[in-house]
């Protein structure tokens, strides 16, 4: 095989010594009587990409939220850069960072929904400076040109002007992850970011997400796009029943699972 | 036609007081109708518990009840007793009773923006006052402008309930010049200058709807 290699000379295999983005400990959340997080960590350093696949149910979507104060914890710790976003208290529920802290914090992470979220009173210009202008008070000149840059580098500096709703769902994707990216986030997470689109849809998203690995963001995915999780993870996460059941190398999870039932699920998708 | 022309004057003077009237009630009434409804909305229980109470008193009760109140026995309540002239007194019932409605609509119209809209602004690091102002209120307000239409269509005409304070609204002027000429013309010039201004806010809603159509599915 010639490009046996790729995996040898990929910048983060080796990736122990970079600085750590997100470390999660114990996470453990329920919904009402419903455990949906059982103690779940992660650990996720600086331009790693790391899927989280899983059947549905099995708590993937809800970690994800957790990390971005989306959701709120009941047990463990979440610390992002190096600082604390919530700290486990032994005995109850995990201490939040004061608010303003909280937000400033999750501001390092970008995150791209499913149901995309765009704003659908504001043209995707608009979309994209709001929180630039709103949140980081940049003057229009500067938040202007950065959006455009944006748009040309998801594609869409012809839609600048359009509303949402005259784009189709693979456009509102990339427009979701140029609003995302103009808050210039050291992590982006991904929250089935295709799940809602048409497979020919699918592939113009994935190429965007592909092309932000490629220039080493971090990237922590939520996806059932097994091919995306293979090729361009560089490890991969299977969930279920709120359980961290296996994670591997990319390479290595697909080709040799170690547990049954991250096989019967593979074989279910593949 | 000549008669009906020297009427014009009289009424225009009741239209002053009729507009008068529902203009300083929109002025005031909106602005209180959107506190109220965030307040019933908050997060606070108790806040939310007294304003679904306040609604409830303003709804539930006549509006004319509300004025007479106001005018007459407002002067004997302890503590904010206060007694205020005739025109004053109708613009607080009016706006103080608009506002329950308002505050209905705008509360309906704020939790039909769905959820994403708030995860979206909180990802992006907008605040909660943020997130309203330039993400769910925008959305709000074309959600709310043909509710908007009926309501302040009926303020039009509730104005004239303050010919009980003796305010010679149009309706109350075009009674006075009935029962002075005995003919029953005034009442058709009245009407039409009613119809007038329905027209003009039928019209003014019907742009603000298009204008804000243009983002639409």
């Amino acid at each position: 095989m010639p490009n046996s290699t790729s995996s040898a000379d990929a910048p983060v295999a080796s990736p122990a010594d970079r600085e750590i983005m997100i470390q999660a400990t114990e996470i453990t959340k329920s919904f009402g009587a419903t455990r949906v997080l059982e103690g779940v960590s992660l650990t996720l350093r600086k331009g790693e990409v790391v899927a989280i696949i899983g059947p549905s149910g099995s708590g993937k979507s809800t970690f994800l939220r957790c990390l971005n104060h989306l959701e709120t914890i009941d047990g463990g710790s979440i610390s992002i850069e190096g600082e604390a976003l919530a700290t486990a208290v032994p005995g109850s529920a995990s201490r939040y960072a004061p608010d303003a802290d909280v937000r400033r914090i999750c501001r390092k992470m970008g995150m791209v929904f499913q149901s995309f979220n765009l704003f659908p009173h504001m043209t995707v210009l608009e979309n994209i400076i709001e929180a630039p202008m709103t949140v980081k008070r940049q003057p229009r000149s500067v938040a202007v040109p950065k959006a455009e840059a944006l748009l040309a580098k998801v594609g869409l500096q012809a839609k600048r002007d359009s509303y949402p709703s005259r784009l189709s769902g693979g456009q509102k994707q990339r427009v979701a992850i140029a609003r995302a990216l103009a808050m210039e986030p050291d992590i982006m997470l991904f929250d089935e970011p295709t799940s809602a689109l048409d497979p020919e849809l699918t592939v113009e998203v994935l190429r965007t997400m592909r092309q932000l690995a490629e220039e080493h963001m971090t990237m922590l995915v939520v996806t059932h796009e097994m091919g995306f999780a293979r090729e361009v993870a560089h490890r991969v996460i299977f969930m279920d029943q709120g359980r961290i059941v296996e994670t591997a190398g990319s390479e290595e999870f697909f080709s040799a699972p170690q547990h049954a039932r991250t096989r019967a699920f593979l074989g279910q998708m593949l | 036609m000549d008669y009906v022309l020297s009427l014009i004057g009289p009424m225009a003077e009741g239209a002053k007081v009729t507009l008068s009237l529902f203009c300083i009630t929109l002025l005031l009434s909106v602005p209180l109708g959107l506190v109220l409804a965030l307040a019933r909305i908050s997060r606070w229980p108790l806040l939310a518990a007294a304003v679904n109470g306040y609604i409830w008193l303003m709804r539930g009760t006549p509006l004319m009840l509300q004025l007479l109140f106001v005018y007459f026995a407002l002067p004997f309540v302890p503590v904010i007793g206060v007694r205020l002239p005739d025109f004053p007194s109708a613009v607080v019932a009016f706006a103080l009773n608009y506002a329950a409605y308002f505050a209905e609509i705008f509360r309906a119209g704020i939790q039909s923006v769905e959820r994403g809209q708030y995860e979206g602004s909180k990802v992006l690091g907008l605040t909660y006052l943020q997130t309203m102002r330039r993400i769910v209120l925008p959305q709000m307000v074309r959600r709310v402008l043909p509710p908007m239409s009926n309501e302040t269509i009926t303020l039009v005409k509730d104005t004239s309930l303050i010919y009980v304070l003796a305010l010679n609204d149009i309706l109350r002027t075009a009674r006075g010049i009935v029962q002075r000429d005995f003919t029953t013309t005034p009442f058709l010039v009245a009407a039409v200058f009613y119809l007038l201004m329905t027209l003009v806010l039928t019209w003014f809603f019907q742009r603000m709807e298009k204008r804000y159509a243009k983002f639409d599915e």
